[in-house]
């Protein structure tokens, strides 16, 4: 009704007709008091600036914008709403507003698109049916994608369960313990045995003492019996285990899977039965021809055979229009033909039925050649009978393919988030992504404790330069983490350092006091430009390089107890050359020449202790300096 | 024999036919009585009016060029095309009336608007009417409703004008009213009225019959200032 808001004055005047005829007092109108003239507002959606009139956002009361609730966004001094929100987005709400019709924009995300309007308070079942059924057709995908992506998880294994569930889930998924494996290319491996034995019975095999060559089964009866045997014992044995683990027994006797099991073994056990008997012997040989399914055993170890079924499945309606427009073709081809051969001499087309098979040669095209018109007319017929027969074959065909191929997409791309290391890599990437920060703070801390050498020696320009660098937030960021440092006596380092002082604390300081090896160990500090300043300066373009190599977490060195860092600057101060302030310049771009981000220790908690192997316990603290 | 030529024949006939309708595609061969009517509805749906200018609207009705501009956003707003035709005036009528069926009362109201009969409602026909009945005087409002209910607008309202105008009333209600909607309430209703109105009891209500008896009437008095705020 919102829409046709504006078409309320209109509607109350249009009341002029009851007034005259009604019989009892009007009520009285709503008090105007508080009208006030409609005005422009401006919203100001990061920093794209939206105006409309204050009716038009009034006419959807419960929504953000429709009611007091945009109060919030309201900012004094420049008399507008503002919003912290995607102004592409916001261009579809206020349209909402405009014209009363919401429409879901392609080219954005679904999920974001769902944000934006839970935040501005709109439901989405109003979207306009233009745009609905793509909407829906997006939320579903999506929703399909994050149940695969939930059903990774089922892989973990949850405790306590019993020995009839581990098995079922064995049995479900081969690549969870070994035995299932194991199992899973037994029960292959039998299947093809069994397949390549039924085949092989049939082929004559060379010449007995009688004239006609034998099949292979005849000859070796008992070899052959031996192997099926064999086959079917391990079948039945796969099927009364699977019959036991199944959480729903009666469920697990309907599925397609159990009863194409048992008609594979069925016909062995009735031949055990009826050997006897010779009149239906016959019936023994045709039950034979069931031994065929065993090869449908082999879907549930190739994915792609049940990517093929499921698809036949869902695309049951299609294959239902083609058979019935291909009998329809059938009959009125085959009956024409039949008509139009009838009066030709020693003609194939006996009756109907018999040209039935001439028809659907010709119209798939197959064209055997035992049935042939011969008259003008049957010929005629006959060509357009193969003519349309293309059509109509290749008229359900791509819809089919479509299924297929949609289906198929879909379980591949199950199956690559099931990669394992695919996912590694990625939390991996996620893992550096979100400890970037940290290294900034490593980074500051360094200009921070650079800030009171340079202090005492009373560079201004260079601390000014250093303050500039990190804003508001990442210095109250960086005071929080100093003081987490203070707190337990340690600090935050980046595996350079770490790593550095790793080899040299292990080469050099095997046994050191504490005290001592915090001072020497300061010869070997991390960032490297210290031990190449000992040794020699070197360009600082391994360490790069080095921070790279190492994404994995970084845990911090614990350290026995150090003074503070403060002091121990100092220290160093005092008894090393005081390369810290007058290399300050040289470590600043030391600093800076490491990237950001090295995998630092992220300050929230992973501050695991480290595998310090037991023999390098006075590892070196290889602080800023 | 003969069925054989008669198929023959059939099958002759169906290759020239084929025949024909590949020329067809080549467009060597255009069959007879060619039509292009789908194409001739477009034009009339882009039809564009505008209104003259707010100046000379606000001299012709009584609203201010606020209240002009106001109503002119939601007119357009709803019919970008600047004028409304039936079937869009009562959808939008029936927004407002989601519980019963208002197009029949939507229809005479069309009627009473378009006063030039011309099958559409433009912004002028719109505005000229809600002044009337917004700032006109009480007489105007009152002549303006008389017109409403004559349907023939032939200066009197007989009984079965005023039963369809009261039964398009009543539809508006719906079925979920309380007490229940009675079959005859339309009819005993306007009994009603013309026991009220009809001063010479001749069967029907003149204008003059109409204002006479409205002005003795308190409530509709009454009901007639409503409209001096609606906009």
């Amino acid at each position: 009704m919102a829409g046709v808001a504006a078409w309320l004055p209109f509607a109350r005047a249009a009341a002029i007709g009851w007034m005259p005829v009604a019989n009892l007092p009007m009520p009285v109108a709503p008090n105007q008091k508080n009208k006030r003239q409609d005005e422009l507002i401006i919203l100001n959606v990061s920093g794209r600036r939206f105006q409309t009139w204050r009716n038009t956002l009034d006419r959807y009361p419960d929504t953000l914008l429709g009611s007091s609730e945009k109060e919030f966004f309201y900012n004094e001094e420049t008399h507008e709403y503002f919003f912290d929100r995607d102004s592409e987005m916001f261009r579809s709400v206020l349209n909402f507003y405009r014209t009363g019709k919401l429409h879901y924009p392609r080219s954005e995300c679904i999920s974001a698109y769902d944000e934006e309007l839970a935040f501005f308070g709109i439901i989405p079942e109003i979207i306009g049916d233009c745009c609905y059924e793509e909407y829906k057709d997006r939320k579903r995908e999506n929703a399909e994608r994050l149940q695969d992506d939930l059903e990774d998880n089922k892989d973990k294994k949850p405790p306590n369960m019993t020995c009839r569930e581990t098995m079922w889930r064995a049995f479900e998924n081969p690549h969870t313990s070994t035995m299932a494996l194991v199992f899973y290319y037994v029960t292959g491996f039998f299947i093809a045995i069994s397949v390549i034995t039924n085949v092989v019975e049939t082929v004559p095999c060379g010449t007995s003492t009688h004239q006609k060559e034998v099949p292979c089964g005849e000859r070796y009866t008992v070899a052959f019996f031996c192997m099926d045997t064999a086959c079917v014992m391990i079948f039945t044995v796969e099927y009364l285990m699977r019959l036991f683990a199944a959480p729903s027994r009666y469920r697990f006797m309907r599925s397609v899977m159990s009863i194409i099991d048992v008609v594979a073994i069925l016909p062995y056990y009735i031949g055990l039965v009826m050997t006897d008997n010779e009149d239906v012997s016959g019936a023994f040989v045709t039950l034979r021809v069931f031994r065929v399914f065993r090869i449908f055993k082999f879907s549930r170890h190739s994915q792609g055979l049940r990517i093929l079924g499921y698809t036949l499945k869902s695309c049951a309606s299609e294959l239902g229009f083609l058979l019935f427009s291909l009998t329809m073709a059938i009959i009125i081809f085959a009956t024409v033909m039949f008509y139009a051969e009838k009066g030709s001499s020693s003609s194939k087309f006996t009756s109907i039925p018999a040209s039935f098979w001439y028809t659907i040669v010709t119209m798939t095209t197959l064209g055997y050649g035992d049935m042939v018109p011969k008259t003008i007319a049957g010929k005629i017929f006959g060509s357009i009978c193969s003519l349309s027969g293309v059509l109509v074959i290749a008229l359900p065909v791509p819809v089919i393919v479509s299924n297929f191929s949609r289906i198929y997409h879909q379980n591949q791309r199950a199956d690559k988030r099931r990669a394992q290391k695919m996912q590694k890599a990625r939390l991996a990437r996620i893992r550096i992504s979100k400890t970037g920060s940290s290294s900034g703070f490593l980074h500051s801390k360094r200009n921070g404790l650079f800030n009171d050498p340079l202090e005492l020696t009373g560079s201004i320009e260079d601390e000014q330069q250093l303050s500039k660098s990190t804003s508001l937030l990442e210095s109250q960021h960086h005071h929080l983490l100093h003081c987490l440092e203070k707190t337990t006596n340690h600090e935050f380092v980046n595996e350079q350092c770490y790593q550095q002082s790793y080899l040299e604390a292990g080469q050099n300081y095997q046994s050191q006091s504490p005290s001592l090896s915090s001072q020497e160990g300061m010869t070997g500090t991390c960032c490297t430009r210290r031990s190449k300043k000992r040794h020699s300066p070197l360009p600082n373009s391994s360490v790069p390089s080095g921070a790279l190599m190492h994404p994995l977490e970084l845990s911090t060195i614990h350290i026995q107890p150090h003074t503070t860092s403060r002091s121990s600057l100092n220290m160093r101060l005092e008894e090393q050359h005081p390369l810290n302030c007058q290399s300050g310049g040289k470590v600043t771009t030391a600093i800076i020449s490491i990237p950001t981000p090295p995998a630092a220790n992220s300050p929230e908690g992973d501050a695991q202790p480290p595998a310090v192997p037991a023999h390098h316990q006075n590892i070196v603290k290889v602080s800023a300096l | 024999m003969l069925s054989l030529d008669g198929l023959e024949m059939i099958a002759v006939l169906v290759v020239m036919g084929l025949f024909i309708k590949v020329l067809e595609q080549f467009g060597m061969f255009e069959p007879v009585g060619g039509e292009d009517s789908i194409e001739d509805d477009f034009e009339l749906s882009t039809v564009c009016h505008r209104p003259e200018s707010m100046d000379k609207l606000q001299e012709q009705t009584k609203f201010t060029k606020k209240e002009l501009q106001v109503l002119y956003r939601g007119f357009k707003n709803e019919c970008p095309s600047g004028v409304v035709n039936e079937e869009n005036f009562k959808t939008i009528y029936s927004q407002f009336f989601p519980q019963g069926d208002s197009s029949m009362y939507a229809h005479f109201l069309f009627e009473a608007f378009d006063t030039d009969k011309n099958g559409s409602v433009s912004f002028e026909d719109f505005v000229f009417g809600l002044s009337i009945i917004l700032r006109g005087t009480i007489n105007d409002r009152l002549n303006w409703a008389f017109n409403l209910y004559d349907l023939n607008k032939d200066g009197c309202i007989t009984k079965e004008e005023m039963l369809d105008i009261m039964k398009s009333i009543y539809d508006m209600m719906g079925k979920c009213t309380y007490p229940n909607m009675q079959d005859e309430a339309p009819r005993e209703h306007v009994e009603n009225f013309f026991q009220k109105m009809d001063r010479n009891k001749d069967g029907v209500v003149t204008i003059e019959e109409f204002i006479e008896s409205c002005q003795k009437d308190e409530n509709i008095m009454q009901s007639m200032q409503l409209f001096d705020n609606v906009i």
